[in-house]
């Protein structure tokens, strides 16, 4: 078992090992919830709660875990962990609630998730765990964000509760399905565009 | 029975799992590179659909729904909100019990979905058929339809962005976008498309 700093789990959680952007995996909630800025932020951080919660549960239980049945037991320890999530949602949160509607139980089967635990939690202590899934999950909240604005500010003219633009018609069409995706595809760009002026001396 | 044809319709062409609601996207980005293994897949998810969502229905509709334990003197008993772990149990034991069998009657067929089928437990079309299925309130019957249909949509949606993969090797794409960038693009071009049949009423 190898111990992993601080500095180096935040790096790879929010950039060099970005699950949305470099590992690709969960991005069914990704594209589909990221219309607005507050819906990206409120799936973001539920989804990183569900993250360290999750990922230390495992980890707290590593040593007892049997290698044939761990799969099934990861998606129970997620969706108990998701289940009270979404009935803490329902009981404070209602109004969002309703709006993000079935892509809370769908953190269930965010492969994001199950792919830090497979890879990471389980072979490593509490607190890098629960470390791991923080920074995983905030890199992950960090794309969905800027999405959310980005397709917002497009679609609608607006950030939130801010109207930036006076008598803005919208777009519908970073507002609807295809926008999402060809957003994501141009924040790729950018990303690779950043990387490879990084590396030139 | 016509009910029926416009149910099967509507969750294969307006509804799209992949393209409409974003459903299953890990595995569509990523085992879209090939036409055979996108076929293969899409068969594979075809058949688990079709098994989970009627069999998760029954379950919703004599176990779990509010007053459904009344057969067994329960009256007031409502599980519903274990519907969620029910739903991804079953869909992991379905998974599981399909590939013995295949392993031991159809061999030829478990060599050529081969790793597909293990994956498909966390490919989340899959749970939000179940999921959608329980929403919507469907009947045993519609849930029959409406999983075929959800599964064919999917798989229909891999096969064509597989083959647009397979054309897109040969093309110049400016130098940041290729690979993945692009990828995303055309999947968006697609969406696009299937948004054509979004104002139709049936």
């Amino acid at each position: 078992m190898t111990t992993v700093s601080h500095q180096e789990l935040a790096a790879r959680g929010l950039w060099h090992n970005n699950q949305a952007l470099v590992a690709l995996l969960g991005l069914c909630p990704l594209l589909a919830v990221s219309n607005s800025l507050l819906n990206g932020l409120t799936l973001g951080l539920a989804t990183t709660g569900v993250m360290v919660v999750s990922g230390s549960l495992i980890a707290a239980f590593r040593d007892r875990l049997i290698a044939s049945i761990r799969l099934p037991l990861f998606v129970l320890v997620i969706a108990v962990t998701v289940s009270s999530i979404d009935l803490l949602m329902q009981a404070f949160l209602f109004e969002l609630h309703q709006t993000l509607g079935l892509f809370i139980p769908l953190i269930v089967t965010n492969c994001a998730i199950l792919g830090r635990i497979e890879a990471f939690a389980c072979r490593h202590p509490v607190r890098e765990a629960g470390l791991d899934g923080l920074y995983t999950g905030l890199g992950f909240s960090g794309v969905l964000v800027a999405l959310g604005a980005g397709r917002e500010l497009l679609g609608q003219g607006t950030l939130g509760s801010l109207t930036l633009f006076d008598g803005y018609q919208g777009f519908q069409l970073a507002m609807q399905p295809p926008g999402a995706f060809i957003a994501l595809g141009l924040l790729i760009a950018v990303r690779n565009a950043v990387v490879s002026w990084l590396r030139k001396p | 029975m016509e009910a029926y044809i416009n149910l099967f319709i509507k969750s294969v062409f307006i509804e799209n799992m992949a393209l409409s609601f974003f459903l299953g996207m890990c595995t569509f980005i990523a085992v879209s590179k090939k036409i055979e293994t996108a076929v293969g897949l899409g068969i594979a998810v075809v058949i688990v659909q079709t098994l989970t969502v009627p069999a998760n229905n029954l379950i919703y509709s004599f176990l779990l729904k509010e007053g459904a334990l009344s057969w067994a003197g329960l009256k007031d008993v409502d599980l519903s909100f274990i519907a969620l772990m029910a739903c991804i149990g079953v869909i992991a034991a379905i998974v599981q019990i399909l590939e013995m069998v295949l392993d031991k009657f159809f061999p030829a067929l478990y060599n050529a979905l081969g790793i597909f089928l293990p994956l498909i437990t966390v490919n989340c079309a899959i749970l939000a058929g179940s999921l959608f299925m329980i929403e919507r309130d469907y009947a045993f019957g519609e849930s029959v339809v409406y999983g075929v249909g959800s599964g064919f949509g999917w798989a229909l949606a891999i096969t064509a962005m597989a083959g647009v993969r397979e054309k897109l090797k040969y093309s110049d794409v400016p130098q940041g976008l290729r690979g993945l960038g692009i990828t995303f693009i055309t999947a968006g071009l697609m969406a696009m498309g299937f948004m054509a049949f979004s104002g139709i009423q049936l």
